[in-house]
This record gives structure tokens, C-alpha cells and sequence, in this order.
């Protein structure tokens, strides 16, 4: 059977079990539309939270980044678990509490202002937004390859299916499903993994594998991968290289944005009682960090892998021939993903043979010099394609490759589905029926919240075509946006009773908006190419790229908000007395709509 | 805002004494020994790195668990002492 027919099996099958439970549990009322009736055990929702938040950049663009930058990256997984805690310790408890189905309708009732509720679903519409922007590029990726056409053709493939399904389920199905989504994920990105740390270290766990010894030469696998990448002129992975301000501020943007995402925080609300929204946020990160602790190792041994293909005569011998490349069925890969665009390399000097090599670096001009290469020959290698592809590179068997497709669409799916499900409650229950038509009927509620999904899936494919970065970048914008805007203002909600209407409304909008310009002023304004003054290479303060500015967007937000409040009223005393009963999780008692 | 009691105020102050601790651990082994300390650490190695990129790349990852189930675990025992649970 084809390679391709068995990724078609993989994905199909897996798709009819995701619509078959959406069917099944389908969403009746708006209560189960948006808080799937409040009856989620923690474990299960802990699992759905975690395919909720592992999406196309934790699953598909994560590891790529690590492999090709090594330690600097780690910011990624320090920052896509540390919020976990943030989550746990300061909202999630409160927030079940309170007993609501939507981040804006927290934000309304505790600055009592439908001004502050306004402003945010503004905020969480724009995180969102460009939170499915990363997921498309992803989805485009994964249906380039996996339908064997171009990048932009899998997008709009992609596109349709997301729609397809979000628009029907709700918070019901999307949960059940997720928990589908979410083993079929974890087994997807666990069993290559442990196909390739077995290979090269001889450990069946990852995570243990990657400080273990490299079984072909018997150094430790680290050491191998540093020295391997310094004979061909590249950064030490182990290395710490990148600016450490920057650094600093990126895992922080990245921890503060995953408290402040709603689709996240929505999750909290599905839980029965006040203690199980702190074990669930715990449950969610147990199921999170099965992933998070196998990508540094996924990440470090197709790095390894690369070069042994690059250099099967090891890196001081003959680099791969054009016609091995061609005929060798170990090659194959490289022929499948040159079909995406995603690949590319180019016989410069005519000679034959592949060099791959980093050409910057002056170390390497003397023995460029001496055997006549005239630059890098693998010209392209797209880091969203090397989790997808390291099956391939590792010669796995072909069911592997068919279950990762299967496990990458089920990531960017299910992020994409929690995120338009968030988009459109804001828009349906926030905008709609609390602002602008508050004796709308729960069928016209229903109808907007899908409309509102249709639009913001379009917008997001429209800009999903230009993605401002690889996925996991354009993911990060988002998480910097949420930073800058919601988390500051749910925080000072619950651990302040000074902060009032006009100090949060003020400090979201500075967060927010701030935050969106030096964005926008570093990767083009609404991410068009070519209207950006700056670059991320040469950030206009300090050393603070724009993925990294989240962080000081909150700060911003928390300096403001409380500035403005201790200069004007404290909020009123019925106002005071909901924060101190928030605060304590008595009489918790079922949601109530109003 | 007579109506809060002594006892739910203990109760708070109890819960921000555990909130804080933790986060200090939160802020600490991460951004510390992961990042900014990682040079003063570099003598202890692990498996062919050192204790910085073992905890940038899995400790880190490990110890918010740890700080999210102690935390459930302490917080709902605090709450059975104040008696303020469901």
C-alpha cells in the first residue's frame, strides 16, 4: 500500500471518530453549548484542556524550533507549562467560583462597567484571531504534505474542515472529542519518538534518552549533537547564545498569556466544584507535560538525525550524493516535502553532492575553500515540517507516518475548534446578548455564535496564507496579546478590591494596545509584508523582540489599572463584598446565567 | 464590609502565605536556575550537559507539577480547617 494511502486511512479514520462523537454529543441548550452543563470530571477535563491547548505550535512547530536553535529555545517549554501554575494558583479556583460561562462576563460584573466587558471581548477577540492564524499555518502544513499539495491548497483544505466541525459541537462536543483528539495526539507524537530514542540511545523514554549515551558512538547524546554541529560550523545546541533579557521576558509572555487565553480559562468553568478546578488545572499539565518532556528529545535527535543523513560518512567524510538522494529510498522524504515548498536544496558548485553546512560562520571558509563549495546546499528546511517529517527521516515504519498526520491535524483541529468556540461566546453571549440585543433568543444566540465562527475562521485563513512567523511564532503573538490585556485584569479582579471600572478598562486598553503596535511595527500592520518599521533582529527597545513585548504590556497594564484607581473612587461596597466571596469557595453552587 | 468574618479573613491570609511561597519556587529554579544562574551551575553535570539545560529542557517542566498538586492538595485541607469547602 502507498504512503499516501495509508495517511489517508490514518487521518480518515480519525476524523470519522472526532465527527462521530460531535454527533453524539451534540450540544442542545446554550448552557451545554458553552460550559458542556458543568458535569466534566477533572481527569476528563484536564485531558480535553490538554488537547484544547496542544495545538499545531506545541505539536508541530514545537520540536522545530528546538532542534534547529537548541537550548535558547527552551524558553518554549518553560514557557507553555509555567502558566499552568499562574492558572492554578491565581484564577482558576476563583474563577469557577464566580460561576459564569465567559472571561468577558467576569471582567463586566467585577468592574461593573459593560464598558470593561466590551473592551474585553475586544481584547480576547484579538488574541484569538491571531492565536488561529498560527493554527492555519500549521493545518496548511500538515495537509500540504499529507495530501500531497502545495502549502496554500492545504490551507484552504484545512480551512474547511475546522469550520465544518467547530460550527456544530459547542463546549459538549468539543470536549468529548478533544479527549478523542488528545490520545490520538499523545500516542502520535510519543511512539515515533520512542521508535527514535530507542535507535539512537537504546532508552524507550524520551525525555531519559535525550541525557543518555548515543549508542553508536558511546558519548553522551548531548555531547555528540554539540560536537557534530560545531565541525559543520554551527551553534553548539547546549549553548546558551540568544540575549538573555529577551530571554527572560519571552517564557515570561508566554507564562502570563497562557492565564490570560480564554479558550483556556473557559476550560475552569466546566468543572463541578472549586476543588476540582485546582486538581484540573493540575490534570491538564500532567497531560501537557507528556508531550512537553518527549519534544526536547524529539527535538535533539532529528537534529542528530539530520546531519548523519546530510553526512552519512560522517561530517569530516563525503557529504550525500545528488543521485543517493534520488535513488535511496532513505531519501524519500526529502522528494515528498520538496513537493510542499517547504524543502529545498540546490547543487551550487555542481558537484554532485549535497553540502549542508553553515555558511556564515568563518570557521567553515577554509575547508569550504579547500574542497570548493560555494555555500549550503540544503537551501531550504522549513522548521514546521521536522515533527511531521522525522518519521520519514528516521525510516519508521509507514502506519508511524500515517498516525502522525492523524495526531497533527488532531492538535491544530482541536486548538482551532476551543478557540473559535471562544471567539464566538464572546460575540454571541458578550457582544450580543449583553450589550446590543439583550432579549435575543437562545436559538438567535446559537445562530450568532456560528456566524461569528464562519468570519473569524476566514479572517484567519485570509492572514493564515501570510503568516507573520512558523507557527509557534505567530502563536506566541498571541500569548504576548492575552498577557498585555486579560490576565492583569482577571488577576487584579480577585486580589484586589481597590482596583476600580476605570482603572481596569484603562489598563487593558494600554496593555492591549501598546502591545498590538510594537507588534504591528515589527511584523507589518495587521501582519502585511513589507509595513513594518522595525525587525526582530533589531528590536526598537533593547534587546525585546515582539514576541517577547507580552510581558511588559502586562506590566503596563497592572501599573496603569492601579495608578488610575488609587486616583479616583473606590469601587462600591456590593462590588467589594462579590471579590470577598469569590475569594472563598462556599456555596459555590451551579452557574447561573443572568 | 462587616460581613466578613475573622475566620474567612484568616482564611485568605492563610491562602496568600501558600500562594506566595509557591510562586517564589514559580520564579526561582525556572528564570534562575534555568536561565540567569545557569553559568555558576555549569560545574555539575547531566548527562552530557549540565544542570541549567536539564532544568530549561525537563526540571522546570517537572516542578510546576509538583507545585500545582501540592497546592490542590494544601488548599483543599485549608479549606476543611476553615471549614468553607462545598
Amino acid at each position: 500500500m502507498s504512503q499516501f494511502a495509508i495517511n489517508l486511512i490514518f487521518v480518515g479514520a480519525s476524523f470519522a471518530l472526532y465527527i462521530g462523537i460531535a454527533i453524539w454529543a451534540r450540544a442542545g441548550s446554550t448552557s451545554e453549548f458553552y460550559a458542556a452543563g458543568r458535569g466534566v470530571h477533572p481527569v476528563v477535563n484536564g485531558m480535553a484542556t490538554g488537547a484544547d491547548w496542544m495545538s499545531a505550535a506545541s505539536f508541530i512547530s514545537m520540536a522545530g524550533l528546538i532542534a534547529f536553535v537548541g537550548y535558547d529555545n527552551s524558553t518554549f517549554l518553560m514557557g507553555w507549562t509555567g502558566g499552568y501554575v499562574l492558572l492554578a494558583l491565581l484564577l482558576a479556583p476563583y474563577l469557577r467560583k464566580f460561576g459564569k460561562f465567559t472571561v468577558p462576563e467576569f471582567i463586566g460584573d467585577r468592574f461593573y462597567s459593560p464598558t470593561a466587558r466590551l473592551v474585553a471581548v475586544i481584547c480576547l477577540i484579538v488574541a484569538s484571531v491571531t492565536y488561529v492564524i498560527g493554527q492555519m499555518t500549521g493545518v496548511g502544513v500538515a495537509f500540504g504534505r499529507f495530501l500531497e499539495v502545495s502549502n496554500t491548497t492545504g490551507l484552504l483544505i484545512g480551512a474547511c474542515v475546522v469550520f465544518a466541525y467547530a460550527v456544530f459541537g459547542g463546549m459538549k462536543g468539543v470536549t468529548y472529542t478533544q479527549v478523542a483528539q488528545y490520545c490520538v495526539l499523545i500516542t502520535a507524537y510519543t511512539i515515533p519518538a520512542i521508535f527514535i530514542s530507542l535507535q539512537l540511545t537504546g532508552n524507550p523514554i524520551p525525555a531519559l534518552g535525550l541525557f543518555g549515551d548515543h549508542a553508536a558512538s558511546g558519548e553522551p547524546l548531548l555531547a555528540k549533537l554539540d560536537a557534530v554541529l560545531l565541525e559543520l560550523g554551527f551553534a553548539e545546541y547546549t549553548v546558551h547564545s540568544a540575549d538573555t533579557l529577551n530571554m527572560v521576558l519571552f517564557t515570561l509572555s508566554l507564562m502570563i498569556g497562557t492565564a490570560g487565553l480564554p479558550h483556556v480559562i473557559m476550560r475552569f468553568f466546566t468543572v463541578p466544584r472549586v476543588a476540582d478546578a485546582r486538581w484540573s488545572a493540575g490534570w491538564a499539565l500532567v497531560f501537557i507535560a507528556l508531550l512537553y518532556l518527549t519534544a526536547p528529545a524529539v527535538g535533539a535527535m532529528a537534529r542528530l538525525n539530520i546531519v548523519d543523513q546530510m553526512w552519512p560518512n560522517g561530517t569530516q567524510g563525503e557529504p550525500v550524493s545528488l543521485a543517493q538522494i534520488e535513488s535511496d529510498p532513505a531519501y524519500q522524504w526529502m522528494e515528498n516535502w520538496e513537493k510542499t515548498g517547504l524543502l529545498g536544496w540546490e547543487d551550487k558548485n555542481g558537484d554532485g553532492k549535497i553540502q549542508f553546512y553553515n555558511d556564515a560562520s568563518p570557521a567553515m571558509a577554509e575547508r569550504a575553500a579547500a574542497n570548493g563549495w560555494t555555500g549550503n546546499e540544503l537551501t531550504k528546511f522549513n522548521r514546521d515540517i521536522l515533527v511531521l517529517a522525522n518519521p520519514e527521516i528516521a525510516n519508521l515504519p509507514g502506519w508511524v507516518i500515517g498516525l502522525v498526520a492523524a495526531g497533527g491535524l488532531a492538535a491544530a483541529l482541536s486548538t482551532a475548534a476551543g478557540l473559535l468556540l471562544a471567539i464566538s461566546s464572546a460575540v454571541s453571549h458578550d457582544l450580543m446578548k449583553g450589550q446590543l440585543t439583550p432579549n435575543m433568543s437562545e436559538k438567535n444566540e446559537l445562530l450568532s455564535a456560528r456566524i461569528a465562527m464562519a468570519v473569524a475562521i476566514g479572517v484567519a485563513t485570509y492572514l493564515g496564507l501570510n503568516p507573520p512567523g512558523f507557527a509557534a511564532q505567530t502563536v506566541a503573538l498571541a500569548f504576548g496579546l492575552a498577557a498585555a490585556s486579560i490576565f492583569p485584569a482577571l488577576m487584579m479582579g480577585i486580589f484586589s478590591k481597590r482596583v476600580n471600572n476605570k482603572g481596569a478598562v484603562a489598563g487593558m486598553l494600554v496593555g492591549l494596545g501598546v502591545t498590538i503596535v510594537y507588534i504591528f511595527l515589527h511584523k507589518g500592520w495587521f501582519f502585511v509584508p513589507g509595513t513594518n518599521s522595525f525587525d526582530d533582529s533589531d528590536p526598537l527597545l533593547l534587546s525585546i523582540k515582539s514576541t517577547s513585548f507580552g510581558a511588559v504590556g502586562a506590566a503596563l497594564n497592572f501599573l496603569v489599572a492601579i495608578v488610575i484607581s488609587n486616583a479616583t473612587e473606590e469601587p462600591p461596597a456590593e462590588i467589594q463584598e462579590l471579590v470577598e466571596s469569590v475569594r472563598i469557595p462556599r456555596g459555590a453552587g451551579a452557574a447561573v446565567d443572568h | 464590609m462587616a460581613e466578613t468574618s475573622a475566620s474567612d479573613k484568616a482564611y485568605w491570609a492563610a491562602n496568600i502565605r501558600i500562594v506566595k511561597w509557591c510562586m517564589v519556587l514559580w520564579l526561582i529554579v525556572p528564570f534562575g536556575f534555568g536561565i540567569l544562574l545557569r553559568p555558576m551551575l555549569s560545574g555539575i553535570s547531566v548527562g552530557g550537559s549540565d544542570l541549567g539545560f536539564w532544568v530549561a529542557q525537563q526540571g522546570s517542566i517537572l516542578l510546576f507539577l509538583g507545585i500545582i498538586f501540592f497546592y490542590a492538595w494544601r488548599m483543599n485541607k485549608l479549606d476543611a480547617e476553615y471549614g468553607v469547602e462545598e
